[in-house]
């Protein structure tokens, strides 16, 4: 009895077996094929960008019946976190936006559709033109893991309106003219600004917030300072070039003010900072004209001039239920007219797209000259921020280390010590 | 097979609890095994492959130079919370029980944070704890310059626990307000006629008579004590320097962050453990302080 039970339960569990894999889908479907996208934004006006790529993708693709770009809103750990889950939980989106920061674990452990034969092969996508700095990250052994739709440089927006409150007449832009335009110079204006508008804060590092500290590049890089060697196994904390971009932040935040302290918050984009770094793409949280601004390349530091540029690719996860569809469309919607229309949210990583004249026509907010300093000079010469296998983890053992150096009295040498010793082990692993 | 009437009555038994049954298994007893499951294995979350790691995952929590801090958080964290809040419960529940006008204004004042929305309750509380924000502010108009509340070493898990200490407290006082009411009136009046003063009356008659509830409160504040995340999530995000890092956050840190599933499960199970250990011994303990038990 007990063992006609044990058969009738067997029997039943591979029925279903088989019916979930008769309902799975795989590569061999060819019609009635749904895509998914998981998308980091929930700017309607971005997405209602992809839904009509999408759309005409498909009057030419009838067999692909939807593509739903599936938003998952939250900061980027949150958004990480999600689509880790999405993979491991059986839910696979057909296509994924993947932050830079996430590029080495996604591309190293084979997470991710090679995509250069797809690419190679689609007529008219020209993929050679593809600038080498953008596709770094996403490359391995010749093999394209995901296509870097979004290199987005960091710049500084400056609100003309609270410097001019603050008397500041060598502007940024000023500055910038006359090859002044150094970390000092802007370390100066913050703290006027902060000093003499009450109530306003000086620079404000976007999205910083003493917690996302790779940020920091876009200060640290033109003092010669970088978080870790470029073989990833050196730390680069205790470096004498970091220690001084360290030290001078620290001397900003709590000697001069000219950075709102940890606790404190100033949101540049509503008036409240005279200063912010932030990526260009940004820019349209100004498009109402909140007040007067202008934008200028990073400053220069003691040791480079450096531009830092942040990034998102677009990969197919090899666990999608239709992996050569959504390669397809990836190729459709980053074929050379796709990403000059994408252009004017994230800028292209194709050479015959970066230039002033192309970007003007999909970024009216910004003038030529901007997009020429601040885009097209930021994506070629910049470097793209901080990652490395396992950044989530080394990420969270900076933020940790680094917290004593946020007061007042900080040893700053001795905090960063501190951050070499937590990450090392986990760089060398 | 012939169905005679039991049978009939024992599938009906059977049909009746099959919802619950199912839902149990389904998302209860699967995922717990899950998780055991997983504390045993190396898996890779982007590749969607595993290796059985044996008692690998349980080895790394004693090489972990952050699982101290975590735990030393974790425990700070229940302690406090614990202490705070059925200390608060029992006193509010103690002035609520007095026959004065207005006390159900106040009853229902405390109890409302309970039904307010967790995380709502802490991003509001996150604004207000700023060093910019609503309290320092309120200090300041005293003349008094307030601490960096979220980002001070003590002053954030302080600011954690006194954030979820206002946002329960309603309820251990509601349970507490039953109980004292519960206390016969008899009993009251036959201490006070023997003489015994108010501190006497509380320590040698409410107390007794209020300990089955005690129990009960200690018990599921000690539980959600252990499960606290939102919160740390909102307002600290475990820092600072680890300070607020709590086991629960860690284990969600270590699983989903960094795509570490098999450590994270370990972790898991850990806490697994010591919630079920700690229920247990507050469970045996009860013969010794609980009023009735024997």
């Amino acid at each position: 009895m007990a063992y006609r039970r044990i058969r009738l339960l067997a029997a039943a569990l591979s029925a279903v077996a088989l019916a979930s894999t008769a309902c799975s889908g795989g590569d061999g479907d060819d019609k009635n094929i749904a895509l998914r996208m998981t998308v980091w934004t929930t700017d309607k006006n971005q997405l209602a960008l992809f839904d009509s790529i999408a759309a005409e993708y498909r009057k030419a693709h009838p067999e692909v019946a939807s593509v739903k770009f599936d938003v998952v809103p939250g900061d980027t750990s949150a958004y990480s976190a999600a689509l880790t889950t999405q993979l491991s939980g059986g839910n696979p989106p057909d296509l994924a936006w993947i932050l830079e920061r996430d590029a080495p674990d996604f591309v190293q452990s084979g997470a991710l559709t090679n995509l250069k034969s797809t690419l190679d092969s689609t007529a008219g996508y020209n993929a050679a033109e593809l600038v080498p700095s953008a596709t770094k990250l996403w490359t391995k052994d010749d093999g394209l893991y995901a296509y870097p739709f979004s290199t987005s440089p960091f710049g500084m927006f400056y609100n003309k309106n609270l410097l001019t409150q603050a008397g500041i007449t060598e502007t940024p832009d000023r500055l910038v003219a006359s090859g002044q335009w150094t970390w000092d110079a802007a370390r100066r204006i913050a703290a006027q600004v902060a000093a003499r508008v009450t109530g306003k804060a000086g620079l404000v590092i976007r999205e910083f917030e003493y917690k996302q500290w790779v940020l920091l590049a876009s200060v640290w890089r033109g003092f010669g300072a970088d978080a870790w060697g470029p073989d990833g196994k050196t730390c680069g904390f205790t470096s004498p070039e970091m220690t001084s971009a360290m030290t001078f932040l620290h001397q900003a935040i709590f000697t001069d003010k000219a950075l709102p302290g940890p606790g404190t918050t100033a949101d540049f984009f509503a008036g409240e900072s005279g200063l912010t770094i932030a990526q260009i793409s940004r820019a349209g949280l100004l498009k109402a004209k909140p007040f007067e601004w202008g934008i200028v390349p990073l400053p220069a530091g003691p040791k480079a001039n450096a531009q830092v540029v942040g990034q998102a690719g677009i990969g197919v996860p090899v666990k999608g239920k239709h992996a050569k569809a959504a390669a397809d469309f990836l190729a459709f919607f980053t074929n050379p007219a796709n990403s000059a229309k994408l252009g004017q949210y994230f800028p292209p990583a194709r050479d015959s797209l970066l230039n002033a004249a192309t970007l003007a026509k999909a970024n009216p907010l910004f003038s030529q000259e901007q997009l020429q300093n601040v885009v097209v000079n930021g994506i070629k010469t910049g470097a793209v921020l901080p990652s490395h296998t396992g950044s989530a983890r080394i990420a969270s053992l900076v933020q940790s280390a680094l917290d004593p150096m946020w007061k007042p009295d900080a040893n700053v040498p001795a905090a960063l010590a501190g951050v070499c010793q937590a990450i090392e082990p986990a760089l060398n692993q | 097979m012939t169905w005679t009437s039991k049978k009939r009555e024992e599938l009906t038994g059977w049909l009746f609890i099959a919802p619950q049954a199912l839902g149990f298994l389904a998302f209860v007893v699967a995922p717990l095994v899950a998780v055991v499951w997983y504390s045993f294995q190396d898996v890779n979350l982007l590749a969607g492959t595993s290796e059985f790691a044996g008692a690998g995952n349980y080895a790394k929590l004693f090489d972990d130079p952050t699982a101290p801090k975590v735990a030393r958080a974790t425990a700070i964290f229940c302690v406090g919370l614990v202490v705070l809040n059925l200390a608060l419960a029992l006193s509010l529940a103690l002035l609520l029980n007095l026959k004065l006008r207005g006390t159900t204004v106040f009853r229902t004042v405390f109890f409302s944070p309970v039904v307010v929305t967790l995380v709502a309750w802490t991003i509001v509380w996150n604004f207000l704890l700023q060093d910019n924000g609503g309290i320092n502010a309120l200090l300041q108009t005293i003349g008094v310059e307030g601490p960096n509340w979220l980002r001070g070493n003590g002053t954030a898990m302080l600011s954690v626990i006194v954030v979820q200490v206002l946002k329960n407290v309603g309820l251990n006082m509601v349970l507490f307000l039953a109980a004292l009411q519960g206390i016969p009136s008899s009993i009251m009046e036959a201490s006070q006629l023997d003489g015994a003063g108010p501190w006497r009356r509380f320590r040698s008659v409410i107390l007794p008579m209020i300990s089955p509830t005690t129990l009960l409160t200690a018990i599921i504040t000690v539980a959600g004590a252990l499960q606290v995340f939102a919160q740390i999530q909102v307002l600290t995000l475990g820092g600072p320097a680890d300070s607020t890092n709590v086991l629960v956050f860690y284990f969600y840190q270590q699983a989903f962050a960094n795509h570490d599933l098999g450590y994270g499960s370990a972790l898991a199970v850990v806490l697994f453990l010591v919630i079920l250990v700690l229920t247990l011994l507050q469970w045996r303990m009860r013969r010794r302080w609980v009023f009735h038990e024997s």
